[in-house]
């Protein structure tokens, strides 16, 4: 693996060797002892352009579990605000000997501008780039799916899974949608229609504006965070609206099919897009995904920083 | 200096001439001409009038280390251009006779092609308020065309009041047709790839509104009014309408727009990132069909530098633009004359007979005895692959770096000066 | 290539260390057999097979040494293999590491690592199926099938039926 920008373009078979390599370490790192010293020697830089902790935190546990080095370069209060270009940042940073930068830029495409662009050599994860994908948390959503539907380990085919809320902004959404649907699953996007990207038809994933309609027929459902500046902005009237049409109340959280979980990737906003209820349900796996999202994290950084295999020899160590 | 004897010169209608050049003005045409001085032969190469650009971005006064007058004018004279009309978003805006009549200096100084500035429509591009544009018709640069171009004449009764305004000196507003509300943060054409990209849609109707209400505002006060960069299909289907309806409007189309979709911004490079955006191969094939049938009366390049930092960087923070003066010709050829669209004489009049119209150009646009001698070359047969450390612009921001284009130009002539030969300037300038 | 062990000699030397385990160990009490993957685990069944056979039955697990190497830099990631313990667990226990080759050690090294973080056996012994030498850290093994000198040159291509269909060691130059 080279980078990691995007699931859009990721074979199932990637994905399940990422999925299947994060299941092992959890199983390593289930004892007293989490750190395994495979990235000894290695520096790793979190270059973070927007305000995230749970992500950092998350690719910094990820990383330090894995015995890396770790260096965190948040945008806030740096030479960023005096104006100095992502090109400028990465490549001093790199000067200081890196191995991978973690990214999360404002702009869509900044992490594959990173990686395509010759700026510098490092490996580059995205960990989120405007509105366009979010690939790590996108692969902890599917590995908290693949752990509650144990029959659907090899294939998510049959597995039906909700995404709700503001699929026109969410990288989430985007990367979900590719990811999970190449593992199998059918996946319905459900929001008010000044919510969903133009062209979303070109997208594998079905498309409905009524969660009712569809709530009762998933395994999973996924609700996105919804920024109350989209009400500003007019994409809906308002947060009560919002929350009757689009929100996981209660009373939906009772239509759910007897197994199905309840997913998001944080941070909420309950009363919102979720109901407490729903939050801290049964059905919800929130925390889990928290959880989850170190090991996959750590699986990505694992494949990422390997070298080429020295052919035919595997007696040589 | 400019008294030289064309020999073997193909015109359009294909047939085979000599030209004679006297003091700059062409003083006779014809089958074979004995010369009493230099000659140069075309070897029945392609000669036209001198291509006439209404929207070129010189970035002088303001922006000097991506482009001035003089780097652009060698540009222009690179892609066979005789005249260029300078837009008026520098810094300072372009909006008062001092700021013209210093362009047009600056111009003249180069001596390699006119340069004619555009003023500003409002004061300092604001939109708010008329900028005074009776005295840059008035001045020594004899302005004629308005533009706010960069930003759109939003408010209705503003542009109103510019329309009716120019009448009296014979004015025209050319106008940049995007509707700002629905243009907000905008990076892209609002579409399939825009969806899948992440980035913000940059959606037809933002044009084609503006176009649509300019239409019927120049028709109500019957004045002229010309489209900038006409960039989708439904902007073309009206002014296809309005013409059909007698209506006094004209419209450019830019070269990259005859050639480029806005799948080449799954790339996320910068290089595509233009405004108005590129669009889908729906929108291509209705500019060149516009182009073709004359609902599009000219091809304009929007020639706009950056400096390598306003493209080196990821998306959302560059600038918009794309240089286009020395592909303009060749990129044009190759979407119309390859494809068969279009003839070479269609593409003297798109590119220069009409600007030249539009603008008032007097002394561009024609071949013909008395005629001002501004003359571009070109081999039609010529195949060449573009590299953009080779472009005399200051910028290096073409989208057309490694494409193979049809037809290149060879020779520029400014009033008889031969400022260009055999595509490499010759050092000559009019004075 | 050429042969240097076949399928009888592999049985041969593979019965021989059940033996020494055996006599070592003064009888399989507490005795656990891990096999390093992929082949390593192969042997280490076949050898809990002949165990149990001529004495009783040893309990046999895996040990993946991945995430414990430290030549990550060279080598390119590559699919972890689940450990599985047996359900004794190590604690206590005197564990045979199993492998097919011995070589520079760093491989028994991370193995070693691995264990630590497992548990606290009795003891670690190890079981190669051939010692080529060539070590770089202070680690011998216990049980060794063959001793085959090499030049660093040489490779050695260790082959086994459950995971290439036929059992054979050759030995020749590395391209």
């Amino acid at each position: 693996m080279n980078n990691l920008l995007s699931t859009k373009d990721m074979s199932a078979k990637t994905a399940f060797e990422i999925l299947d390599t994060a299941r092992e370490l959890a199983r390593i790192t289930d004892g007293p002892n989490k750190k395994l010293p495979t990235l000894r020697g290695r520096t790793i830089v979190n270059l973070f352009f927007e305000d995230s902790t749970r992500t950092r935190l998350s690719f910094e546990a990820a990383a330090k579990r894995l015995s890396a080095d770790v260096i965190n370069f948040s945008a806030k209060g740096s030479s960023v605000s005096k104006g100095e270009s992502l090109k400028d940042t990465a490549q001093t940073i790199e000067a200081m000997g890196i191995d991978a930068v973690v990214l999360r830029h404002s702009s869509s495409g900044a992490a594959q501008r990173l990686a395509e662009s010759g700026w510098i050599k490092a490996k580059v994860v995205n960990a989120g780039d405007g509105t366009h994908e979010h690939p790590t948390q996108a692969l902890l959503d599917a590995y908290t799916i693949r752990s509650h539907f144990p029959d659907h380990d090899r294939d998510f085919s049959g597995l039906h899974v909700g995404i709700v809320g503001d699929i026109l902004h969410s990288r989430v959404a985007r990367s979900n949608a590719y990811l999970l649907s190449s593992l199998g699953a059918k996946v319905t996007m459900v929001a008010p229609s000044t919510l969903i990207p133009t062209g979303v038809d070109q997208w594998p994933a079905e498309l409905s504006y009524n969660l009712d309609s569809v709530i009762g027929d998933l395994d999973a459902v996924m609700m996105l965070r919804v920024q109350s500046e989209r009400m500003s902005d007019s994409y809906f009237p308002s947060e009560r609206e919002y929350a009757h049409d689009y929100g996981l109340s209660e009373n939906r959280l009772n239509q759910m099919k007897e197994n199905a979980i309840v997913m998001h990737p944080g941070p909420m906003n309950r009363g919102l897009e979720i109901s407490a209820a729903a939050a801290d349900s049964k059905r919800s796996v929130i925390l889990e995904q928290v959880a989850n999202g170190v090991v996959v994290r750590m699986a990505v950084l694992y494949m990422l920083l390997g070298g080429v295999p020295i052919a035919g020899g595997s007696e040589i160590v | 200096m400019n008294d030289v004897t064309l020999k073997n010169a193909r015109l359009a209608d294909g047939s085979i001439v000599d030209v004679k050049i006297a003091q700059g003005v062409i003083t006779e045409i014809s089958s074979s001409i004995k010369a009493d001085g230099p000659v140069v032969d075309l070897k029945k190469n392609l000669l036209l009038p001198g291509l006439v650009d209404l929207h070129t971005h010189l970035r002088e006064p303001g922006k000097e280390n991506s482009e001035t007058v003089l780097s652009g004018s060698k540009a222009a004279v690179h892609g066979g251009y005789t005249a260029l009309s300078a837009m008026a978003n520098t810094s300072p805006v372009a909006d008062s006779a001092g700021v013209v009549e210093q362009v047009q200096r600056l111009g003249k100084l180069a001596g390699l092609c006119d340069v004619f500035p555009i003023g500003a429509v409002t004061v300092g591009l604001h939109g708010e308020q008329l900028a005074e544009l009776s005295a840059m018709a008035n001045s020594a640069a004899h302005v004629r065309i308005f533009s706010d171009d960069g930003k759109c004449v939003s408010d209705p009764l503003l542009m109103r009041r510019a329309l009716e305004y120019v009448k009296s000196f014979g004015g025209v507003i050319a106008q940049h047709a995007q509707e700002p509300l629905l243009t907000k943060n905008a990076q892209m054409n609002e579409g399939i790839v825009s969806g899948k990209l992440g980035l913000t849609g940059w959606p037809a109707v933002a044009e084609t509104s503006i176009i649509a209400r300019d239409i019927l505002l120049a028709e109500q006060v019957k004045s002229r009014l010309h489209i900038c960069h006409l960039s989708t299909r439904g902007g073309v289907e009206i002014v296809r309408w309005a013409k059909s309806q007698g209506m006094s409007v004209t419209a450019e189309v830019t070269p990259h727009h005859l050639m480029l979709t806005d799948e080449l911004v799954e790339s996320y490079d910068p290089v595509y990132k233009v405004n108005p955006p590129l669009r889908t191969i729906d929108d291509v094939h209705a500019l060149r069909e516009g182009l073709a049938d004359g609902t599009i009366d000219i091809v304009a390049t929007d020639h706009a530098p950056h400096a390598a930092e306003d493209k080196d960087c990821e998306w959302s923070a560059a600038a918009f633009g794309m240089i286009g003066l020395e592909t303009a010709l060749s990129v044009t050829a190759t979407a119309m004359i390859a494809t068969k669209l279009m003839d070479w004489q269609s593409l003297a009049i798109r590119m220069s007979t009409k600007p030249a119209s539009i603008g008032g150009y007097v002394n561009h646009g024609l071949i013909g005895v008395g005629a001002h001698a501004n003359l571009v070359v070109i081999d039609t047969e010529a195949r060449w692959k573009v590299d953009r450390t080779q472009s005399l612009s200051k910028s290096r921001n073409t989208p057309f770096h490694g494409h193979e284009l049809t037809g290149k130009v060879t020779d520029t002539f400014f009033n008889g000066v031969h400022v260009l030969a055999n595509s490499a300037l010759t050092g000559n300038k009019y004075e | 290539m050429s042969v240097v062990l076949d399928s009888g000699e592999i049985d041969r030397s593979l019965k021989r260390i059940s033996h020494e385990i055996i006599e070592h160990n003064h009888g399989l009490a507490d005795v656990v057999l891990l096999g390093i993957p992929t082949r390593g685990v192969s042997l280490a069944n076949r050898i809990g097979d002949f165990l149990e056979s001529i004495d009783s039955v040893v309990p046999v697990g895996v040990l993946d040494i991945t995430m414990h190497r430290d030549d990550l830099r060279i080598r390119g990631p590559r699919p972890l293999t689940p450990t599985l313990l047996p359900a004794q667990g190590i604690e206590g226990k005197h564990v045979v590491l199993v492998d097919d080759v011995l070589f520079s050690g760093r491989t028994i090294r991370a193995a070693l690592d691995a264990i630590g973080e497992l548990g606290r056996p009795k003891s670690v012994q190890l079981a190669v199926l051939i010692d080529r030498g060539h070590r770089q850290l202070p680690i011998r093994a216990d049980y060794v099938g063959k001793n085959i000198p090499t030049n660093l040159r040489e490779s050695v291509r260790v082959s086994l039926k459950e995971n290439d269909g036929i059992d054979q060691v050759e030995v020749g130059q590395s391209e």
